[in-house]
């Protein structure tokens, strides 16, 4: 459960987090409209209503810790530090994307950054992330897996696979449950006999607990918590970070699946508006600051979306590359 | 014990004396002894490989030498465990993941090829998944339909895998390091009617490498292409076609994918005539794919329309009669070079 108090630490800490996710929001909304547009193609799946929970928990990780995400993952990308560009860049499928142009918004990938990519494949993820967890224990590495996934994920086999390997092999994995209440237009309770996936992680014996995904230091202090502990060697843990997506699953959707009013209600509990209405009752942003951290998003996002205009494509002579690996130059 | 020791890649595996005759498994377990020891990097898992000794006893006595955590017991979870290679593989360690059979890979279809193959292509290069999957495959033993599957050219369609089908002692012993030593996911197929087979291994030999077709019996009046469980077969089928006075060439793929074009493209130049022999199901096959090559490639040159003998397309079933019926045999193979060659009884 959310530790007691957890909240800003400093001025400086509220806004930061404040500027990450605003720079999320600002990124998703351009994706919303690029798409409009043409400019961004294929499956689109966009992260409103969830930025808490990307900017809490990579704010809780560590640089060399390793990071596996799911196809709903831009958040999770700019908040792990990869540029902006070159996200933007993918997402247009140009050469100076963060996949030269190969991979589009489910698979953004930065190895620099450790960032083990996006995942289109419901639950993929999950055994791959037990495998870095598992070199990182050969390696007697200091540092942890973070896996993240949706509620959707919990009913295929591979989550279960994975929580028992992890468990039996006490490797150094973080589960992310996003549990944004639904799987495409599926509600978790018409698919799940039991809805708890905290419980249900705790009958592999695995450390399990459920985070308020809309309170960026909640989430922010139980990743930490959790963190520190796997780090410790307590073997992996579970965090159902608890949340909703404003949007549709993805750009096909009329949501026909939940009403209106379920949404408003959510929004009204978003991480966003609850973020500025605590910073502002704590006296510790001005409506100055929130006007220049919002400037400075959409201003990140309009320098994207140049870069991404103006970069060039991959010469379709380059087809081929990268099926298997290429030698260093 | 996988520790920060980190020796080059593809280290030279110990040298042995001599003509050494030895079971296709225990060259197989030679392989596995030397990759361990070559490289603390490298580590065996898989279901019961440790304790049991793996199932085709491939692996006997390694969790002795190398202890539990280089030869690692799995669940029956083979989409996580095929998973945690890769992200093994990612991570920096060299893992080899032995899938009990072929048959049981496919509750790890999605991890081989949507994660394994695909990585590398889709992260525009940043990715390579240096994995080895061992499994065994293959039909002959009145397994039934769900334990004799030959599903290696499936596998060879999927491009960003490379697929490489050991059939004599030699690749038994030594292609498991060309495996490690390339940063690809490598998918080595052992056949497990070869388990049992002996041979002596050639003496000097250190390497051999994944990427090319070997000519194992020098021909004149046809090539006969094939690979893994079936070469012996071939083999049969050229020492009794010999000596009826047909002269045939046996050419054994041995990299299912990349494939060796120039090496069949080279041989049925020479023959001119070609029987592909392959115990997958005959439609949509790698019999099929080799057939398209040598007709792309060499149609001009071809004397006789290729023919192909393939496994009988029904699931695999368990009475004897009945799966010899279905499976390519030395006396099919026969029957169909003496076709090519225009000796069968009416030619
Ligand atoms: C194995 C698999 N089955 C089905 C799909 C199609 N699909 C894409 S997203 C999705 C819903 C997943 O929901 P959830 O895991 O809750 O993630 P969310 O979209 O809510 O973030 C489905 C069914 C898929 N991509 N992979
Ligand atoms: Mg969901």
């Amino acid at each position: 459960m959310n530790a007691p108090g957890a909240g800003p630490t400093s001025r400086e800490h509220g806004l930061t987090v404040l500027g990450q996710m605003l720079r999320i929001r600002a990124f998703e909304d351009r994706c919303y409209q690029l798409y409009g547009e043409q400019k961004i193609r294929g499956f689109l799946h966009l992260y409103n209503g969830e930025e808490a929970v990307a900017v809490g928990a990579m704010r809780a990780l560590d640089a060399g810790d390793a990071i596996v995400a799911t196809y709903r993952e831009h958040g999770h990308a700019l908040a792990r530090g990869v540029p902006m560009d070159a996200v933007m860049a993918e997402l247009y499928g140009k050469q100076s994307g963060c996949s030269r142009g190969r991979g589009g918004s489910m698979h953004l990938f930065d190895v620099a950054k450790r960032f083990y990519g996006g995942n289109a494949i419901v639950a993929a993820g999950l055994p791959v992330a037990v495998g870095l967890a598992l070199a990182q224990k050969l390696r007697r590495e200091p540092t942890i897996t973070a896996c993240f996934f949706g509620d959707g994920a919990v009913a295929e086999g591979e989550f279960h696979e994975s929580l028992n390997l992890a468990a039996l092999w006490r490797l150094p994995v973080l589960f992310l449950c996003e549990n944004n209440r639904y799987a495409m237009g599926t509600a978790l309770d018409r698919t799940e006999a039991e809805t708890d996936i905290a419980a249900k992680a705790r009958g592999y014996r695995i450390e399990a607990a459920a985070v308020d995904g809309m309170d960026v230091f909640a989430v922010e202090a139980a990743v930490g918590r959790a963190a520190a502990a796997i780090r410790g060697g307590a073997g992996p843990g579970l965090l159902e970070l608890d949340t909703y997506r404003f949007r549709a699953h993805s750009m096909f959707d009329p949501q026909l699946y939940r009403d209106k009013a379920e949404v408003e209600a959510w929004q009204k509990k978003g991480p966003l508006i609850t973020l500025t209405t605590r910073l502002k009752a704590e006296g510790l942003m001005t409506e100055d600051d929130y006007r220049r951290l919002d400037a400075a998003a959409s201003a990140e996002v309009d320098a994207a979306v140049a870069f991404a205009e103006n970069a060039p494509w991959e010469p379709v002579a380059d087809l081929a590359r990268f099926v298997y690996a290429e030698p260093a130059a | 014990m996988i520790a920060s020791v980190r020796p080059e890649p593809g280290a030279t595996p110990s040298t042995r004396p001599a003509a050494v005759r030895q079971s296709y498994r225990d060259a197989v377990r030679e392989s596995l002894r030397d990759a361990l020891r070559a490289d603390p990097r490298v580590f065996l898992m898989g279901e019961d490989v440790g304790r049991y000794g793996g199932s085709y006893a491939v692996s006997k006595g390694l969790i002795e030498e190398f202890g539990p955590e280089r030869i690692r017991d799995t669940p029956l979870s083979e989409s996580a465990f095929v998973g945690a290679g890769i992200g093994a593989a990612l991570g920096g360690l060299r893992p080899i993941v032995e899938i009990m059979t072929v048959n049981f890979s496919l509750l790890a279809l999605d991890q081989i090829m949507n994660n394994a193959a695909s990585y590398c292509h889709m992260s525009g290069g940043q990715l390579a998944v240096p994995l080895v999957i061992r499994l065994a495959t293959g039909a002959g033993r009145q397994l039934a339909a769900q334990h004799s599957h030959s599903l290696e050219g499936w596998y060879a369609h999927i491009p960003g895998l490379r697929i490489a089908v050991p059939a004599t002692i030699d690749d038994a012993r030594f292609m498991l390091a060309a495996a490690l030593a390339c940063s690809d996911p490598v998918l080595l197929f052992e056949h497990a009617a070869l388990y049992n087979r002996e041979g002596d291994l050639t003496p000097g030999l250190t390497a051999v490498d994944i990427d090319h077709a070997a000519v194992r019996r020098p021909g004149r009046d046809a090539t006969v292409i094939t690979y893994g469980g079936s070469l012996p077969k071939c083999l049969d089928a050229a020492a009794s076609l010999a000596a009826e006075g047909i002269d045939v060439e046996v050419l054994d793929l041995r990299t299912l994918r990349p494939l060796d074009e120039a090496a069949i493209v080279a041989s049925v130049r020479h023959t001119s005539r070609a029987v592909i022999v392959d115990e997958g199901w005959r439609s949509g096959s790698l019999a099929a794919e080799v057939t398209t090559r040598i007709v792309e490639q060499v149609f001009y040159d071809l004397d006789a329309p290729v023919a192909r003998v393939c496994t009988a397309e029904v699931p695999i079933p368990y009475a004897k009669h009945l799966e010899d019926a279905a499976l390519p045999s030395p006396a099919r193979i026969v029957d169909a070079v003496r076709r090519v060659v225009g000796r069968d009884g009416d030619g």
